[in-house]
């Protein structure tokens, strides 16, 4: 492979990856907050990403086209309405199987296996209502939103209103997150309740309503990141929740469980890596080894900072209490 | 056991006999409207089974139960109906499996999502060397293998998969147990992709069209027994086969229930449940966590693995989408459906697992056929849905499962006797 196609090929990966990397950083944000809060893998928030997605879809597709609106203005719209929803279902995912396992105080397995099974149960929910035969809910494109395929120039490397959407709505998010985590009471709260449960309600934060907004606030980042991802590779679907899910727990791990900085930086890390792996990989291999490998080398780096670093790159070594 | 007014032995043998006899004559005739009953009737037969279990019954009327079931009636119906014997074997292997997992989730606590990789493993070892698959990598033409050699390559799954468990779970199991989850659902999916990828750049696993095993004597095992009975009776040789495995499988599935129960019994089954129940009070006790949670992987693993030689052995046709997440998750169900850490129960749970869905799930589609229900609701599309609806129910209702473990507590006349110190050793 010739040193010009090496460079040439860098700038658009790296642009993808970051692009790729937000996203999983979002969802990461989902299962770090909850887990921050209550030690606990919410293992339905891959589907609760793929009902953001499938709402966002089919908002746009079947109410928002007819009204004419600009496409980024439909986005943001269909964005804001799964945020919603998603946030709304984890809610309810959280009442229904979750918290009268909590006030039973019953062992951590116990949780988690009501979680595995709450997935299983949206996929399928998912698919009786959109039809086995035909799940898949491409995003629109044409009309109006041809304007998510025009490129900008930059000289070095091209990118898409597609690519900049994804990177200026995660921004946005991140900073409002940031903010609301940091600087406002409802964050300090969220922060205390963290910390030591029994503690923060004695000084008066009402744990559980605490808990409740932990879950919606993962929940509806979850839901923007999945309209994001639709928009992105153009189709929502049942089962497009899996893999995503799975990269996005490794990034939080990858950057500390439990910590807000270290699901950003796990998820950049994680998609430029898992990026640059699937773009050099084959050509390095001559198409020996194919794109598809990036996923073991996603789950490779999962094992490795496990065996290095069990806490992740920004999350403290916790001693178990007793 | 002695004989008390409420004894059921006769109830159930009466049962048993009444409803083999009634299950056996709708089989032979098939094809009219009686159909519907037929799948409803043989699963009440081999419900007498549990009935053996949970009603107060003695021990001859016991084994009578298992003998009629298991030894006469299931192999009586299996030769005229094969679906029924089909799905019994299924049912053994997935309960030899469960037995595995109930090692890893239910004695030791760990939260195994990816067992299907080492199920996999054991699969593709047998359906590749078996197959002429071998030949693509291997020069000389030596493939497919004597079908007899399954009995080798069951002992060398075990151990290979015990090695993959072992090699995999070393750096895993060093962080705290909720990891574990992940990275086993990860290693499932990594397993997945080599499966799906292992093509080129040489072709071992056939990539996502998968590796079938051709359906002749020669690359079946104890076709020197199964050739000349089908030959002496004029049983095709398929279902003679089928005959042959089940009463394999049943084999293998005696022998890991009675492993299963004296690892419960042993001093490394009662570390699990320590470590189980508190890691650090077990640590506190000098039981070595990494060490004891590794064995509890590797053991777990090892039968998958030798299951899976057995699996790809009897349907003969194996491809990466076999061992999904959906198959991890279906094992996990059977697990938590009939009892986490509890024998009887895992077994039950597979039996309950399977015949749902492939007799109940397809009867009841069956069924609705008749009202010309749009083909979208059909129940057979929706097992996974039934899999997380088991699994949120039982967690919420009934965490300890359909039939409960129960450990024997140490009684303290003795422990001062020193009669427990003894057992432990």
């Amino acid at each position: 492979m010739s040193a010009e196609l090496f460079w040439g090929l860098l700038p658009p990966t790296i642009v993808d990856g970051l692009s790729i990397g937000l996203m999983y950083a979002v969802i990461a944000l989902g299962y770090t907050m909850v887990y921050g809060v209550l030690e606990f893998i919410n293992f339905a928030h891959s589907e609760i990403f793929m009902v953001g997605a499938v709402v966002g879809v089919e908002l746009i597709t079947a109410i928002l086209i007819p009204t004419g609106l600009h496409a980024l203005i439909q986005v943001i719209i269909a964005i804001v309405v799964a945020a919603a929803v998603a946030g709304a279902l984890a809610v309810g995912i959280e009442r229904v199987a979750y918290r009268p396992l909590r006030v039973r105080n019953a062992p951590k397995l116990v949780p988690l296996i009501s979680a595995i099974g709450m997935s299983l149960l949206l996929i399928d929910v998912m698919r009786l209502i959109l039809n086995p035969a035909n799940p898949n809910r491409p995003f629109p494109s044409g009309g109006t939103f041809e304007f998510f395929s025009q490129q900008l120039d930059f000289g070095f490397v091209q990118i898409n209103y597609k690519t900049l959407t994804v990177f200026v709505v995660v921004m946005v998010m991140l900073a409002g997150l940031i903010y609301l985590v940091n600087y406002t009471n409802l964050g300090r709260a969220i922060r205390a309740v963290a910390q030591d449960q029994s503690t923060s309600s004695l000084m008066g934060i009402n744990v559980s309503n605490i808990i409740v907004l932990t879950f919606f606030i993962g929940g509806a980042l979850g839901g923007v990141a999945g309209v994001l991802y639709a928009l992105k590779y153009g189709v929502a679907s049942p089962v497009m929740g899996f893999i995503p899910g799975l990269k996005a727990f490794t990034a939080a791990v990858l950057g500390g469980i439990g910590s807000i900085p270290g699901a950003v930086v796990g998820g950049l890390l994680l998609g430029l890596l898992e990026t640059v792996a699937g773009t050099y990989l084959p050509l390095m291999t001559n198409e020996q080894i194919g794109t598809e490998y990036k996923d073991i080398v996603a789950f490779g780096l999962l094992i490795v900072i496990l065996i290095f670093k069990p806490a992740g790159l920004l999350g403290k070594a916790v001693a178990e209490k007793v | 056991m002695t004989q008390t007014s409420n004894d059921k032995s006769a109830l159930l043998l009466a049962s048993t006999v009444i409803s083999g006899i009634v299950a056996y004559l709708m089989v032979l005739q098939k094809n009219n409207i009686e159909s519907y009953f037929v799948t409803p009737v043989v699963m009440y037969f081999c419900l007498n089974l549990y009935f053996a279990g949970s009603w107060k019954v003695s021990r001859v009327a016991q084994i009578a139960v298992f003998v009629l079931v298991l030894a006469i009636g299931i192999p009586m119906i299996g030769f005229t109906n094969s679906l029924y014997l089909q799905v019994a074997v299924t049912i053994c292997i997935f309960a030899a499996m469960s037995l595995g997992l109930n090692v890893v989730v239910g004695f030791a606590g760990l939260l195994d999502l990816g067992y299907a990789a080492f199920f996999a493993v054991g699969a593709y070892l047998w359906a590749i060397f078996a197959g002429s698959q071998a030949n693509e990598f291997i020069a000389g033409n030596l493939f497919p293998l004597n079908g007899n050699l399954v009995f080798v390559f069951i002992p060398l799954a075990l151990f290979v998969a015990a090695g993959f468990g072992a090699l995999l779970g070393l750096p895993v199991l060093k962080v705290k147990g909720d990891y574990l989850a992940i990275i086993t659902l990860g290693l499932g999916e990594v397993i997945r992709v080599l499966a799906n990828n292992l093509n080129k750049p040489i072709n071992i696993t056939n990539g996502s069209q998968g590796v079938r095993i051709a359906p002749n004597p020669e690359n079946s095992p104890l076709a020197f027994i199964t050739v000349p009975l089908s030959e002496a009776t004029g049983i095709p040789f398929f279902q003679m086969q089928l005959t042959m495995y089940y009463v394999l499988i049943l084999v293998v599935v005696a022998a890991v229930a009675v492993f299963v129960t004296r690892l419960d019994n042993s001093r490394i089954g009662r570390a699990w449940v320590a470590i189980r129940e508190d890691e650090v009070a077990a640590q506190a006790m000098g039981i070595p966590l990494v060490r004891t949670k590794l064995i509890a992987f590797a053991t777990g693993a090892s039968f998958a693995g030798a299951m899976g030689v057995l699996y790809a052995a009897v349907i003969g046709f194996i491809s990466p989408n076999d061992f999904n997440f959906e198959r991890s998750t279906q094992i996990l169900a059977m697990v938590v459906l009939g009892g986490l850490g509890s024998i009887q129960g895992v077994i039950v749970g597979a039996a309950i697992v399977i015949s749902l869905n492939q007799l109940v799930l397809v009867e009841i589609s069956r069924v609705l056929q008749l009202v010309k229900l749009p083909p979208r609701f059909d129940p057979t599309q929706y097992q996974q849905l039934i899999y997380g609806v088991i699994l949120i129910a039982m967690m919420i209702v009934r965490p300890k499962g359909l039939v409960p473990a129960k450990r024997n507590p140490a009684k303290l006349e003795n422990l001062e006797h020193g009669e427990l110190a003894k057992g432990v050793k």
